[in-house]
């Protein structure tokens, strides 16, 4: 029994273990092109403390590349750092500084192209173009990277994370600020992006075309520029995630554009200059969404269809929702809306009168934006309240039927 | 000059209703600081205060004030003196009691919880607006002879500074959506102080980027020196032609 044991042991010991190759100023091998050169596939290079500036290294084989005490791989500004092109590969513990900036290549810290099954693992990047680029690649994992860039305009740097044509992918535990896009998707699907933190980047935290049935689970955006965009893309599930302070007059908490079939469930928007600004979308669900200090909660425009707005918490936000037409084709029903003044006379939760979350001052601004300039005006207080009373402009089913009386605590059902 | 304004001010603080009002705005502005620890929040609240009472209390008060001391007034100008100086004193003394009344009930809790731009500001635009309804009313005085009658036109001022003329606003904003006007807007903002005061204080709140292109454009606009040396200037104009025009008109008038 025990010598069965024994063979297959010995199978995985043959197939893991190549040669590892040390590298570094005090071994024989003294720069990692050398290494490369020297290595045959599926040998571990063991990369040691130092500086390496070694211009662009091309990695063909499938190779273990493991940094000791995050070794600095200098770009000195000129080069594009790492370009593989080869499958299994794995990066970790290493440290890239200084890409070069150019306009006609996306010049990258880490460039993977048509490779599959790599593994892109705690690695920092400070002042990098590109940090992590993947090119038609699938099955690959990229983890614990951290991305530091500090460009001063949306011209002189490229994003953070990028993938484009790639099949699933898994992002995980990541940390990009001060790059142009966060994390950004083109054409990249079945991929699963969980506990990822973007912040203060130039323009998206988040910025994805028609990657379909991608899965976004307990990600964090804060800050940027533009918030989160997405666009043209079906099948997508936003879980737990929180969009916060994406403050400025072209910045959203999650702006879905032509986005169909999806689920955005209990993520968190706050203190966002639009919470959600939907266009041109369909059938999402959102459900046990929290809402709160946001300009605008929903900005849902009439060209939206088919979407449920349900058991979401809305509080403190200066309009809970804004549309651009008569006619609604979505559902809303059993949120909570702080502004909601009904009553409860049988004690069941569920408040007694429908409330209408368009004012009818928003209304108002989504069809002659200089009007803003009337905001807490005592006419716009009269205006609103004679609507409440008597709704004549605001899109009469507009509204919620059965309006929580209290919010629902979405901490304690987790 | 300065005697006739000694004996105003002891005159209105017998009134006591100054001392009322400072407590109001007193208990008002602490209660919001204990309801609501952000500050930015209490300004937005207190921002209806300074919008909609601070104009109304001043024109009713002055107005009220200066025909209950009709009688003094007359005492005054049959004595030696110029009658800009009684009439000046009048104002000097109804705006200076207002003024100190809105600087010690907001301003003293603001200090206690924590003095910021954002509270400067609005006791900057609070001030204002007293000395400018304070003008208005003076002129509303000197229109006529019949108390009443300067009550309602004072209120008149009022209503159409703080509810009418947002709505001929918003007409003119409808009827003209198709063109730019941002500039236009802007020139027409400068016609009602308590409106200008409002976008003051908003685009300090950090709320302009909920206004979209006409917050930037006005957060431009507000935002430079000239915008402010601008808007200050056009505040001064408010508060000065009114009682100039009052003044006028009171030298001329057989009392």
């Amino acid at each position: 029994m025990k010598k069965l044991l024994v063979i297959p042991f010995l199978c995985t010991c043959l197939i893991s273990f190549g040669t590892a190759i040390p590298v570094g100023s005090k071994y024989s091998v003294k720069t990692i092109k050398q290494a490369i050169e020297k290595a045959s596939h599926g040998d571990t290079l063991i990369i040691y403390s130092g500086v390496y500036r070694e211009g662009n290294i091309v990695l063909k084989k499938n190779l273990t590349i493991i940094g000791k005490g995050y070794p600095v791989l200098d770009g000195e500004n000129k080069y594009e750092i790492f370009t593989i092109h080869a499958d299994h590969v794995t990066v970790s513990g290493l440290k890239f500084i200084n890409t070069g900036v150019a306009s006609i290549n996306d010049l990258a810290a880490i460039k993977v192209l048509e490779s599959n099954y790599l593994r892109v693992q705690n690695n920092k990047f400070e002042n990098t173009f590109f940090g992590i680029y993947f090119a038609n690649s699938t099955n690959c994992r990229v983890e614990g990277n951290e991305l530091k860039s500090d460009a001063e305009a949306e011209h002189q740097i490229g994003n953070g994370i990028h993938l484009w044509k790639c099949e699933h992918m898994t992002l995980d535990n990541n940390r990009v600020s001060g790059h142009r896009d966060g994390i950004y998707f083109e054409f990249v699907t079945e991929s699963l992006i969980t506990n990822n933190f973007s912040e203060g980047n130039m323009r998206y935290g988040l910025h994805f075309m028609f990657s379909h049935n991608d899965e976004y689970r307990n990600n964090t955006f804060i800050n940027n520029g533009a918030g989160v965009a997405v666009m043209y893309t079906k099948g997508v599930k936003m879980i737990g995630n929180t969009f916060e302070h994406n403050w400025g007059s072209s910045a959203y908490g999650l702006l879905l554009k032509d986005i169909r079939d999806s689920f955005v469930t209990g993520n968190i928007f706050k203190k966002n200059s639009v919470g959600i600004f939907m266009e041109g979308s369909s059938r999402i669900e959102f459900k046990a969404n929290t809402f709160s200090e946001n300009g605008y909660a929903v900005r849902l425009q009439a060209s939206c269809d088919d979407n449920v707005f349900e058991r979401n918490n809305f509080s403190a936000n200066t309009f809970d929702l804004v549309t651009n037409g008569t006619l609604v084709l979505n559902t809303i029903d059993h949120n909570y809306w702080d502004h909601y003044e009904g009553y409860d006379l049988n004690h069941d939760a569920v408040g007694d009168v429908p409330y209408r979350p368009v004012s009818l001052y928003g209304m108002v601004i989504e069809h002659m934006p200089s009007a803003v300039l009337l905001w807490r005006s005592f006419f716009v207080f009269l205006m609103d309240r004679a609507e409440k009373a008597v709704p004549a402009i605001t899109p009469d089913n507009l509204k919620d039927n059965s309006p929580a009386m209290n919010p629902y605590d979405f901490h304690k059902a987790n | 000059m300065t005697r006739v304004l000694k004996y105003i001010l002891y005159d209105i603080l017998r009134t006591r209703f100054i001392l009322l009002y400072t407590a109001f705005l007193f208990i008002s502005t602490f209660g919001l600081y204990q309801l609501d620890s952000d500050s930015g929040k209490v300004v937005l609240s207190l921002l209806n205060i300074v919008l909609m009472v601070v104009p109304l209390v001043s024109t009713v008060f002055s107005t009220i004030h200066f025909f209950n001391s009709y009688e003094f007034i007359e005492l005054m100008l049959a004595q030696p003196v110029k009658r800009s100086t009684v009439f000046l004193g009048e104002y000097m003394g109804v705006a200076c009691s207002l003024c100190v009344a809105f600087v010690t009930g907001v301003g003293v809790p603001i200090l206690l919880f924590g003095i910021n731009a954002n509270a400067l500001t609005m006791l900057y635009t609070g001030v204002t607006l007293t000395l400018v309804f304070v003008s208005l009313a003076f002129l509303s005085s000197v229109l006529t002879r019949d108390k009443a009658k300067a009550i309602g036109i004072a209120l008149l001022f009022w209503l159409y500074f703080s509810l009418i003329y947002d709505g001929l606003l918003l007409w003119v904003v409808y009827s003209f959506s198709d063109y730019p006007l941002e500039k236009i807007t802007l020139v027409l903002i400068a016609f009602n102080p308590v409106d200008l005061a409002r976008i003051i204080m908003l685009l300090q709140l950090d709320i302009s980027a909920l206004m979209g292109f006409t917050g930037a454009f006005y957060q431009e606009f507000f935002g430079s020196y000239l915008g402010i040396v601008l808007s200050t200037l056009v505040l001064f104009i408010w508060i000065v032609l009114p009682i100039a025009l009052a003044q006028r008109i009171f030298n001329r008038k057989d009392l």
